[in-house]
């Protein structure tokens, strides 16, 4: 023991460098899956104060594109209202899934050039948001809440390596996975496509609805490049996200009603 | 001395603040970001005492990572930067006499100098970043690519923000 401490202080400087590496390295640890990420709640009120101070100042400078934006989707709502169809009936349901709620929130950080990218939103545990909820922008699904603090919630973006989305091909239902193409910037990858399968440029990809996360149906990206491999069985295809990640300003947090007793249904099946 | 406390404290809240506001967001194309806030770990005294130094990198890290969701990712690689740093300063600057408490900085290195340490430093701060970021070595020309242009860039921001803040005291000073 005492060779250990006359060692330490001889080479302190070493012995400090190497003690801080270990350290550095259990704390890299939390980031290496996306369960271990969902332990370790990473959203704090203190960088999303700091986050959102300079939102508000820097929000101002583009506020008219914002506006148009908005103005955008709000037609794009109207259109879907059920007054604006023809011939409502009582009986019609213009979204299979009802039981979701959705919590408009302010984006007030949001990176695309790292290798993790996450998002910071301005609603928190006082809102009533938790974790594994999705992210929805005006145009598709945009991230997954991974993180809560009282009044702000960090999300795992799409762009992100631990992302990995249950999806399906909305022309023939069949069943995919989405993931980030790390290696292509703000493309995205279709994985698990039955050999079967042909896709064109253009299908479009939806969540599957297997997840409580996002319900059926939502966009999720384009396809852009399809090419059969000759020797796998599952083939991959380049995917264009819907979200443009380059102007998230206002999101939705996605509230699963009835993930609660969903889940409570697959424990007891579990169990028996 | 006490003036030179706050400085420095004044120094890493700003960089860290520009970096995590404002470098970290803004697209650069592709994978590029500057880590300017390295400056605060380059410019501190010569003879800043070695631990000190390391504990100080470390604090550095730490704050990068707390708002970047990276625990520990920026922590271990400026750590291992400033371990590197004494045995740079010795390496290139053998015979260089420093006065108590100044620092390594663009006048007294001269900007040939000042870009040979900034660089080699930034290069051993991003080799280990990326590698543990990217956690693998299949695609190793693509990573050492990303490498050099991540610590060129950096070198580059790092030379451009010292020069506007040197200026910047010249001009009060006449």
């Amino acid at each position: 023991m005492r060779n250990l401490l006359t060692f330490f202080l001889k080479h302190q400087f070493f012995s400090l460098f190497i003690i801080l590496e270990i350290i550095s390295f259990v704390m890299l640890m939390n980031s290496f899956s996306y369960q271990r990420m969902l332990s370790f709640n990473a959203a704090s009120d203190i960088s999303g104060d700091v986050f959102n101070t300079y939102h508000k100042m820097a929000a101002y400078f583009d506020l008219k594109e914002k506006n148009r934006l908005l103005l955008k989707e709000n037609g794009r709502l109207f259109n879907m209202l059920l007054t604006n169809t023809l011939a409502p009936d009582s009986s019609y349901r213009e979204k299979e899934d009802s039981s979701y709620q959705y919590i408009p929130a302010v984006v007030i950080r949001n990176t695309m050039n790292h290798v993790n990218n996450y998002i910071v939103l301005n609603k928190g545990k006082k809102q009533g948001v938790q974790k594994e909820m999705g992210i929805l922008s005006d145009k598709g699904i945009a991230g997954i809440i991974i993180g809560v603090s009282q009044n702000y919630s960090l999300a795992m973006s799409l762009l992100n390596t631990h992302a990995h989305i249950s999806a399906r091909i909305k022309k023939d239902n069949q069943l995919v996975n989405v993931v980030w193409g790390e290696k292509q910037g703000r493309l995205g990858e279709v994985v698990d496509i039955p050999a079967h399968i042909q896709l064109n440029t253009g299908d479009t990809i939806i969540t599957s609805g297997n997840s409580f996360i996002f319900p059926a149906g939502l966009n999720i990206g384009t396809v852009y490049d399809f090419e059969k491999s000759k020797n796998h069985n599952l083939n991959k295809a380049g995917l264009q996200f819907s979200t443009d990640f380059n102007s998230l300003h206002y999101v939705y947090i996605i509230k699963s009603l009835e993930k609660k007793e969903k889940m409570k249904l697959l424990e007891e099946v579990k169990n028996e | 001395m006490n003036n030179a406390y706050v400085k420095n404290i004044i120094r890493f809240v700003l960089l860290i603040l520009f970096q995590v506001l404002v470098l970290d967001t803004v697209q650069f194309g592709g994978y590029v970001i500057p880590y300017v806030y390295l400056l605060f770990i380059l410019l501190l005294p010569f003879d800043t005492n070695k631990s000190l130094l390391l504990l100080l990198a470390f604090i550095t890290g730490l704050s990068i990572d707390f708002f970047e969701n990276t625990l520990g990712l920026h922590a271990a690689a400026v750590v291992f930067m400033a371990f590197a740093r004494p045995g740079v300063i010795k390496f290139y600057f053998p015979t260089l006499e420093h006065t108590k408490g100044e620092e390594p900085g663009l006048s007294k290195l001269g900007v040939t100098g000042f870009l040979k340490y900034t660089f080699t430093l930034v290069f051993f701060h991003q080799i280990l970043l990326t590698f543990l970021e990217v956690f693998s070595l299949h695609d190793f020309f693509n990573t050492l690519s990303h490498i050099l242009i991540n610590a060129l860039v950096t070198t580059l921001g790092i030379l451009i923000t010292v020069m506007l803040f040197t200026s910047q005291r010249r001009k009060r000073k006449f």
